[in-house]
């Protein structure tokens, strides 16, 4: 019994003791638990968040608020004039964190880069399969697994891969969560212990935060990293409290249990907005909405009619009645966010008298048309039945007659790829890794005909533009070839650009620091509470 | 009693092994190819989908494939999380405690209140009591959890500030969990306020999980009270002269808490259906809960696994009211 007062007394002294020692302590009210902690398995923004942007690092990283790269774990980096070999110089002094399963005993070098990227490509690598059912789904998403040749250790410091062909959009994939780098020297050591599953339980990187513990469904805590290479972090400590249901978010919020949480509903801004305790940020989201004629068939072959359409279409009605406001119309095929949009373009304004005037001058009369609406809601567009009924209004008051036509949604996506389909398709796409590439020539170049080029829309112009653009390896040479692309696309109208969601993010008044990300992840380095 | 045991055993075996034939099915039922659900792995190449194929035993009769899982399930072995790698009992074990001291403390709070209010209701019958009691009775039990849940955050939690939101404890507070139990958890780990924290937790989710057993008792109370105050006996114990307290508290209450037994044990698997709900809402870490993620994650090994112990638990649990009840009343073991 003594030996247990005394036990009692001890943790009471101690908690006063952590009591009294100031350390804030940052609350983010997530929306569900992560899949698990290592980010090359997976492909859930809710996992990056808790596992990648924490815990883990890459080569190169995302700027803040932005879909550019910047230097991360590599210092800096060199591509041949073939633009086939990258040589990564890695950043010196870059400590893992310590934590009560591994204290490590060496910095990073060029070995856990090697780990880190071969255990996803190569089959026969013993980490390639240490997760039954784990599929590194991003990695070959990417299509690395066909662009790789190899990756060399130069020296300690230094990281060779060489790639089969150029691939410009290759940096930007390295700066994706799935691209973390893992220790290796913890890999080994779970591997001589016969506790492989250990590293996607509890994760150890060069991150800004070290994984201290996770209760399933319920919260993870993650402690400041001392060493880290950026800096240590304001905060002290980092909370995910799980929290599944929107509502109950906004009330945690509300009552200071949480500084920061993602995913409000639409219908609860107003009030967020409203109160003086909360600030809210937002911005345009990686995606766009957009209606695709068929530029292969007459009468949308003809430039003026696809134009004299778009003018004919009221964006800003569309954008208040679907979204409540929390869109923004969009005017060029890439969202405003993304690096390479052209600034300078401007929308084609809403004048159905002009429109209709276009329309006679073009010779087409009693037009009737399709228009596919999407059976279900995207982020990009929450109802296209509404959209499209919408159109139909506008279109009438031009004189074209709409008939609106939907599919189950598999069945939807892939009718509209037909090259003969009739009519206008509403769809849209949200980014990857925040390359033009990943919308320009993904959505409207040439081979995506018959694909995801539902204009079915094949303009050499542009066509070469993108190409050029996705073989150079200088950003500002790709950006000037993507402004250009964008004036093609605008002049020729193969779509007419519907919105750009906005991403909505709600916080506590006192946080300081947060930066939203245009890729949709929550990252809380930097983050500081100020009272 | 060991005649009515087997009686009741005799019922258990076969609808558990008609449960489990479901669980088996789910799989093998659902668009897509099984192999993949149960694997994780969307890409395939075709060695690889042989290879799991026969690593899962997806290659044998569909008997034998059912006999090994069945036998695999007797000896406690529920599958594996798709997601985390966990054998599901394993996370089963983890996370019940959490949903077994929400249900007893709801069940505590639906007994300590129902009871009284459907006593009150019968004595003060056709009185504003007995119609107050009633009416709210009547609201509670067909309120949407969600909803009652929703509303009682946002009045008690949001606006009077008077408990915490969701969650199970202050997150200032952090201890390794010994019994599951939080309660006692937070008295083992002897930080000041975490207790006191743990209860301030627990009051809106047990109220709100407590809601639908309440009102049902309370009705059950009433009409069970009604019927013996009726009884000879009663009214010889008031011709007594007896005090009321003693009449109704003694004798007739004793009686008229058989059915009302039954109904509380009966209450037991709709809890667990409600503390999905429940749980979600309050983002509480226990059975619940993990369903509707494992939902979420299409973690079908959870799924099926987790539907299964839950059926077992409460077959278990409906057991045990049985057998309690026979021993309370030895009339119905014939």
């Amino acid at each position: 019994m003594k030996k247990l007062t005394t036990l009692f007394a001890a943790t009471a002294l101690a908690t006063l003791m952590a009591g009294t020692a100031w350390s804030k302590t940052f609350v983010y009210c997530s929306e569900g638990s992560p899949e698990g902690f290592d980010p090359g398995l997976y492909t859930a923004g809710t996992t990056f968040d808790a596992a990648a942007h924490t815990v883990y690092n890459r080569l190169l990283e995302f700027k803040k608020g932005t879909t550019e790269t910047e230097p991360g774990l590599a210092e800096s980096w060199t591509i041949s004039d073939d633009g086939l070999e990258y040589t990564f110089k890695l950043r010196p002094g870059v400590k893992f964190q310590t934590t009560e399963f591994f204290t490590p005993t060496r910095e990073l070098n060029a070995d856990d880069v090697i780990f880190s990227l071969e255990r996803q490509w190569k089959s026969d690598h013993p980490w390639h399969g240490y997760v039954t059912g784990g599929s590194w789904e991003y990695f070959a998403g990417m299509g690395l697994p066909d662009v790789l040749e190899s990756i060399e250790k130069v020296d300690d410091m230094t990281v060779k891969i060489k790639l089969k062909r150029k691939e410009a959009p290759f940096l930007a994939n390295l700066a994706m969560p799935f691209a973390s780098i893992i220790s290796k020297e913890y890999a080994d050591k779970l591997q001589a212990e016969g506790k492989m599953n250990q590293l996607n339980q509890m994760p150890l990187g060069t991150g800004p935060f070290a994984f201290v513990g996770y209760q399933q469904d319920a919260v993870i805590r993650y402690k400041a990293h001392p060493d880290y290479w950026g800096g240590k972090q304001k905060i002290d400590d980092l909370v995910f409290a799980i929290t599944t249901d929107a509502a109950v978010r906004y009330q945690k919020l509300q009552a200071g249990e949480c500084h920061l949480m993602p995913y409000p509903n639409a219908a609860d801004v107003e009030a967020m907005k409203a109160d003086p305790n909360l600030k809210v940020m937002e911005q345009a989201g990686l995606n766009v909405a957009y209606l695709a004629y068929n530029t292969t068939q007459p009468p949308f072959d003809k430039v003026e009619v696809r134009k004299a359409l778009n003018k004919a279409i009221n964006k800003q009605a569309i954008v208040d009645a679907v979204f409540q406001g929390q869109a923004q119309p969009a005017t060029n095929p890439i969202p405003p966010t993304m690096w390479s949009y052209n600034e300078q373009i401007e929308d084609d304004t809403y004048e159905p008298e002009v429109a209709k005037k276009m329309l006679e001058d073009a010779g087409v009369k009693d037009l009737s048309m399709k228009v596919w609406a999407m059976p279900v809601a995207r982020p990009y567009m929450l109802n296209a039945r509404r959209a499209a009924e919408l159109m139909q209004a506008d279109f009438a008051k031009i004189g074209v007659k709409v008939e609106i036509v939907s599919y189950e949604w598999a069945e939807y996506l892939e009718k509209s790829k037909a090259k003969d389909r009739d009519g206008a398709v509403i769809l849209g796409w949200t980014g990857d890794n925040g390359d033009p590439d990943n919308f320009l020539d993904t959505l409207l170049g040439c081979d995506a005909v018959g694909g995801n080029n539902r204009a079915q829309w094949c303009n050499k112009e542009f066509d070469d533009l993108v190409t050029k653009a996705k073989e150079a390896t200088d950003v500002a040479e790709r950006t000037k070839l993507y402004e250009q692309a964008q004036v093609v696309f605008k002049r020729e109208a193969p779509w007419a650009t519907i919105d750009h969601s906005l991403s909505i993010v709600p916080m506590r008044k006192n946080v300081e620091g947060f930066v939203q990300s245009p890729l949709g992840d929550f990252a809380f380095d930097g983050v500081d509470i100020v009272e | 009693m060991f005649r009515f045991l087997l009686g009741r055993l005799a019922v258990l075996i076969p609808t558990f092994i008609g449960v489990s034939i479901i669980a088996f099915s789910f799989i093998r039922l659902l668009p897509g190819d099984p192999v993949a659900l149960l694997s994780g792995e969307r890409v395939m190449s075709p060695e690889r989908h042989a290879e799991i194929s026969h690593q899962l035993g997806f290659d044998r009769p569909i008997v034998v494939q059912y006999l090994d899982y069945l036998w695999g399930v007797l000896q406690g072995d529920f599958g594996v999380s798709i997601v985390t790698k966990e054998p599901v009992i394993d996370q089963f074990l983890q996370l019940f405690p959490a949903t077994v001291e929400l249900s007893l403390c709801a069940i505590i709070f639906a007994v300590v209140v129902g009871i009284p209010a459907g006593v009150i209701a019968a004595i003060k019958r056709g009185s504003i009591f007995d119609q107050i009691i009633m009416g709210t009775a009547l609201v509670g039990f067909s309120m949407p959890i969600f909803w009652w849940g929703l509303l009682l955050i946002i009045v008690v939690s949001g606006i009077l500030q008077w408990t915490p939101v969701s969650g199970r404890i202050s997150l200032m507070f952090f201890f390794p969990s010994v019994t599951g139990f939080m309660l006692i958890d937070s008295l083992l780990s002897g930080q000041a306020g975490a207790f006191q924290s743990a209860v301030n937790h627990l009051v809106l989710p047990t109220i709100v999980l407590g809601t639908i057993p309440l009102a049902v008792i309370a009705r059950q109370t009433r009409s069970a009270m009604l019927e013996v105050l009726s009884e000879d006996y009663v009214r010889t114990a008031r011709a007594k002269g007896l005090p009321t307290f003693r009449v109704v508290g003694i004798h007739a209450l004793r009686n008229a808490m058989i059915p009302v037994v039954t109904t509380i044990g009966l209450q037991i698997g709709v809890m667990l259906a409600g503390a999905i709900l429940t749980e979600t809402i309050f983002s509480w870490p226990g059975i619940g809960k993990w369903m509707v993620d494992s939902v979420f994650r299409r973690d079908y090994a959870v799924i099926q696994g987790g539907l299964l112990i839950i059926a077992g638990v409460i077959m278990l649990v409906n057991l045990a009211v049985d057998l309690l009840y026979g021993l309370i009343n030895p009339r119905i073991r014939h």
